[in-house]
């Protein structure tokens, strides 16, 4: 082919993709915990307002990053930064979405919600003390289930995670173990296991794997069919990952007198609450360098507050509307998009 | 001594010590072709031009100085590209050191040594670089050890065994088993090669060696789908056209005589093969190995689908590791500071160790080209 012929088919090409890329997104990135609820919300909110949202599901470390780094109008994190150090990155933090973190395991002839397992004996098998599904802690907590002989393989996360965050804080709550020899982080030295990206990855590895266990956020468990354990909470009853027990564990924060709406939601008292359960938050900055952007970002999440029924379809617990009306207080004071 | 490093190891001839700057191209123009040869072997240059022959040899001059400002231009043109290469290289080394400076300050030779990898302890992360490294050498030496075998023995039944019908198919086949994207071959690792090695391979090798003193560590449970010996056989998977493409080539330059001399004096196929083909083509073989032992100490998305992500050493090979790319890819995205900058010195790491094997291959390269008495 002619050189001149190439460089034109070039050029076209270019010509043509050029305006494709110009077309606006709301661009996020951050937390895999939200990610089902994000994505239905973007994909109704286009259709409603024909503004798109880009969301990078990336982990909350890299959200955090990201955000820091302006390279996207709004990160999502499940790990909450402190008040502190939100006043040194310039950032402004709210709760978006309440969800439950869950115990997933592929043992054959288990069904969802049939094995129940308590905090410390979850400790246990996260730090390698517990190698056997037939193992007596397990067997205690389920006389009637048929266990068999084989080995745990342990699924967790290889990336920074808010839900690593909340999961690993739980279990420093119900073990003085782990606390001292793991401790609670959105990274940690996992002494045993195998390691995923992202909650997907963590589903799919637990999906592929047999006698596997791993912890992902409800809706990961719920859409890929995947068979969840049932928990006994700091009241010593045993609850089932359901909209209701997280909503149980949910109404005790107190959301209106933390600094940046910090919260950790997990061993909440209460007969009826999931033990982990967790809130995940937006950080946007306090001056954002395209205002516009944020502006349109703003908009996006006051409809979302509005459709949080489609929360509630996902079993996640929406923000309650007296919590509402402080985040949008927040917006008008905090954040300058004008 | 650095340079000496260098000529040691083949990298650069010792010829460049006695390169001069070559002269520069000279202003009188080069001989001109048959014609005007013979036109200006009848000029008599004793007297002086007369005013046609002046005119003609300028624009005879003009012509040559105007293709020669073509060669010029050609010239700088490769000497720009040639020398941008090395600048690029250079850039990449410095860039690389500079991210990875406050790692270097901060650990030292420890970060070699440590095993663990803990980012978020405060005050200061502890990382240490053991387990990458381990998970880097094992899984390219297991691939190779699988590789090597397999792929010389898929050349020499193709050169030496094969029907002619079925050559062309199956080099086909194997070349376009390069063609694969790596990110396929960990998807398939990860739902087909993971599973079946889990709940066949495995469990059969770890029982069968379950009595043997040493082996016994190496093959010990529990099995798993994602495990150092799946990415290791994903890895040979993936170099086996490499090595076999290359050997199939070499191969085939063997001499036809000295094969059929050996064969004449009563030689089986394996002695022709392992007495006359592979002595004869010993270099190429091993530049092809090398070739393949290189893709296989970088390769990244492959590896972190099927490896399992753990920075602990462990002695089974049926145990989840990682290895310097994987672990790299997995982190990198949500990395700062000194968690960051120990990624990058990872990556430093992972040059170091692939310079050294290519050093290293051309040094025994050399060695049997000395042996051999060239």
């Amino acid at each position: 082919m002619k050189l001149s012929s190439i460089l034109a088919a070039v050029g076209l090409v270019m010509g043509l993709a050029a305006p494709v890329a110009n077309a606006a997104d709301i661009s996020g990135a951050g937390a895999t915990f939200p990610f089902p609820i994000y994505a239905k919300w973007a994909d109704a909110y286009k259709k409603e307002t024909g503004n798109g949202l880009n969301y990078q599901s990336i982990g909350s470390g890299a959200g955090i990053k990201q955000i820091v780094a302006k390279t996207v109008t709004f990160g999502a994190t499940d790990a909450p930064m402190t008040a502190e150090e939100l006043k040194k990155a310039g950032l402004v933090q709210w709760p978006m979405v309440m969800g439950g973190i869950v115990p997933v395991l592929n043992v054959e002839g288990i069904k969802p919600g049939e094995l129940v397992l308590d905090g410390p004996t979850l400790a246990n098998i996260f730090l390698g003390t517990v190698k056997t599904w037939d193992d007596a802690a397990i067997k205690k907590l389920n006389p009637k289930l048929a266990l068999p002989s084989t080995s745990i393989t342990v699924v967790r996360r290889s990336d920074g995670s808010g839900t690593t965050f909340n999961f690993t804080d739980y279990l420093s709550k119900i073990s003085a173990d782990w606390k001292s020899k793991i401790g609670a982080a959105a990274s940690v030295e996992w002494p045993v296991g195998v390691g995923a990206k992202g909650n997907d990855g963590v589903a799919g590895n637990v999906g592929q794997t047999k006698n596997s266990i791993g912890y992902v956020e409800y809706a990961y468990a719920k859409q890929n069919k995947l068979t969840y354990a049932n928990m006994i909470n700091k009241a010593g009853k045993v609850v089932g990952p359901t909209i209701e027990a997280f909503q149980a564990a949910a109404a005790n924060a107190d959301w209106a007198n933390s600094p940046g709406y910090y919260q950790i939601l997990t061993e909440q008292p209460g007969d009826a609450s999931w033990p982990i359960t967790a809130a995940t938050f937006i950080l946007m900055h306090a001056e954002p360098q395209d205002k516009a952007a944020s502006g349109e970002a703003l908009k996006f999440f006051a409809w979302a507050f509005k459709n949080s029924k489609m929360a509630e379809e996902l079993d996640y617990i929406p923000m309650p509307t007296a919590v509402v009306g402080l985040i949008e207080k927040t917006w008008a004071n905090d954040i300058k998009v004008k | 001594m650095f340079l000496r490093l260098l000529f040691r190891t083949g990298l650069l001839p010792r010829s460049v010590l006695h390169l001069k700057r070559s002269p520069k191209p000279s202003r009188t123009p080069r001989a001109p072709s048959e014609p005007a040869v013979s036109h200006m072997a009848t000029i008599d240059t004793t007297q002086p031009l007369t005013q046609a022959e002046h005119s003609e040899a300028q624009s005879r001059a003009q012509v040559l100085r105007s293709m020669k400002r073509g060669d010029i231009v050609f010239e700088n043109l490769s000497k720009f590209a040639a020398i941008s290469v090395l600048f690029l290289l250079g850039g990449i080394i410095i860039s690389l050191f500079i991210g990875a400076w406050p790692a270097i300050k901060t650990y030292g030779f420890d970060f070699l040594t440590t095993q663990r990898w803990a980012p978020s302890l405060k005050p200061q992360p502890i990382l240490g670089a053991l387990g990458p490294i381990y998970g880097t050498l094992v899984s390219s030496l297991l691939a190779m050890v699988i590789a090597v075998p397999v792929g010389l023995g898929i050349s020499i039944f193709l050169t030496e065994l094969c029907p002619h019908v079925l050559r062309r198919p199956i080099s086909i086949a194997i070349e376009l088993l390069a063609g694969i994207p790596s990110i396929i071959y960990g998807m398939w690792g990860f739902f087909v090669l993971g599973p079946f090695l889990a709940e066949s391979f495995q469990p059969a090798v770890i029982n069968f060696f379950a009595d043997v003193p040493v082996l016994n560590v190496i093959f010990a449970g529990p099995a798993s789908n994602l495990s150092l010996f799946n990415a290791s056989l994903i890895l040979a998977i993936m170099v086996l056209p490499f090595i076999t493409a290359i050997s199939r080539d070499v191969f085939a330059t063997v001499p036809t005589v000295l094969k059929e001399a050996a064969y004449g004096a009563g030689c089986t196929t394996w002695e022709v093969v392992w007495n006359v083909v592979i002595p004869y083509t010993r270099v190429g073989v091993i530049g092809g190995v090398m070739l393949a032992l290189g893709r296989a100490l970088g390769e990244t998305m492959a590896v972190a689908f099927v490896i399992g992500n753990a920075f602990k050493i462990q002695a089974s090979i049926f145990a989840p590791a990682t290895t310097i790319s994987a672990a790299i890819a997995s982190e990198f995205a949500e990395s700062d500071g000194l968690h960051q900058s120990s990624l990058i010195l990872l990556g430093l790491l992972l040059f170091v160790l692939t310079f050294c094997v290519l050093a290293i291959a051309r040094m025994m390269l050399m060695r049997l080209e000395r042996n051999q008495g060239k």
